[in-house]
């Protein structure tokens, strides 16, 4: 049956629409958590808010365990499921950038939608450079072209890689994700008795 | 908690674990409907190549880059999924400000350590960084990071494990920004 694009189910002007609705709970949900706030996801680096991490961690395994549960009910052809490639040297680079422009910047795109929306400044002036990051990667594409493209390993799965089942990758996730739900708890309440700078808004 | 004075400046957010459900949720039927995942930054980079595209075609054309994007029917590059999927998290956005009382007048959140413009300053460095580092990584923590480990990437993990890791790293350098 699904994914009900890939296999026509849903054809013609219909994605757009769709995709404006998923869009909007997408932003909705972002904002409803905090993530309009620059200060509460930075908190994740510091210790003393750690929403980002139960958000994200909450989402993946939840969309993870149920994309499984799906595929072994026969709802979705899990085949048909976009599975991002990898290139390594290039994305290894790419997470690196983004890890620095996260901790300086405070947002990453998706969510300076959601502050930009809401009148923060901050978040339009994110949003604003991102045009112009990926503007200047353009313009000297033809320099790093190589590099874009090196160590192609194609569509691999975390589990392909290291010869495990989608199984038992999405059990060992949702492990550690309580694990970390409940170390980060811990540090989290440490933390916020000595904070005096953030309040919490 | 059950004090005034804390709950006064507890702001009105989901609890996170129920917000992470409903993400999820909103994920696999995003994959079950579209056979892929949510993005943010995609949207930004067709709207570069259609700006690019409309002022100086012929340089859009032998750019490498930007004509990977670039329909070869002549199509529209604008009229596409990421683009309306990230006006409507604009406005879902928005919705949730006002519905939960937090949409405002224009205004820059940042550390009381710091002034207007160094906040300012470093949001747009970030939202530079950003730009390039979700070029190289595939997408950024939308698209990359949390829709590509969901469906198993072994791309996604690493660029979600690297972005992660490297904010620890350099979170001591950064600290007057936000502590």
């Amino acid at each position: 049956m699904g994914p009900l694009i890939p296999n026509e189910i849903i054809t013609g002007q219909w994605d757009f629409v769709i995709a404006l609705l998923i869009g909007g709970a997408f932003g909705f949900v972002l904002e409803a958590s905090g993530f309009s706030s620059s200060r509460n996801i930075a908190g994740v680096f510091y210790g003393y808010n750690f929403v980002v991490l139960r958000v994200f961690f909450t989402g993946m395994i939840v969309a993870m365990v149920g994309l499984l549960y799906f595929s072994y009910m026969g709802w979705i052809n899990i085949d048909l499921v976009f599975v991002l490639p990898t290139y390594l040297n290039s994305m290894l680079l790419g997470g690196f950038i983004m890890g620095l422009g996260f901790v300086i910047g405070g947002f990453c795109p998706g969510t300076s939608y959601t502050a930009a929306a809401i009148g923060k400044i901050d978040g339009m002036v994110f949003a604003g450079s991102t045009l112009i990051g990926i503007f200047l990667f353009a313009e000297f594409f033809p320099l790093f072209e190589g590099f874009y493209y090196a160590n192609n390993l194609g569509n691999i799965t975390i589990g392909e890689m290291f010869g495990l089942s989608n199984e038992v990758i999405a059990f060992a996730f949702v492990v550690i994700a309580i694990v970390a739900f409940y170390v980060t708890w811990l540090i989290e309440k440490r933390v916020r008795k000595n904070m005096t700078e953030y309040k919490f808004e | 908690m059950n004090t005034n004075s804390s709950a006064k400046r507890k702001p009105n957010y989901l609890n996170p674990y129920f917000g992470g459900v409903l993400l999820g949720l909103l994920l696999l039927t995003t994959f079950f409907i579209a056979g892929r995942g949510l993005s943010a930054s995609g949207a930004v980079k067709l709207s570069v190549v259609t700006v690019v595209n409309k002022i100086a075609p012929e340089h859009a054309a032998n750019n490498s880059y930007y004509s990977k994007f670039i329909p070869e029917d002549g199509g529209s590059i604008m009229f596409n999924w990421l683009i309306f999927g990230a006006i409507g998290t604009f406005f879902g956005g928005m919705f949730s400000g006002v519905v939960y009382g937090r949409m405002g007048k224009l205004r820059i959140e940042h550390s009381p350590k710091i002034s207007k413009r160094t906040r300012i300053i470093a949001a747009a460095v970030g939202g530079l960084l950003f730009g390039i580092g979700s070029q190289f990584g595939r997408g950024c923590s939308s698209g990359a990071a949390l829709s590509g480990t969901a469906a198993f990437s072994f791309g996604g993990l690493l660029v979600m494990a690297l972005m992660f890791g490297i904010g620890y790293v350099f979170a001591y350098f950064f600290r007057k920004l936000w502590i």
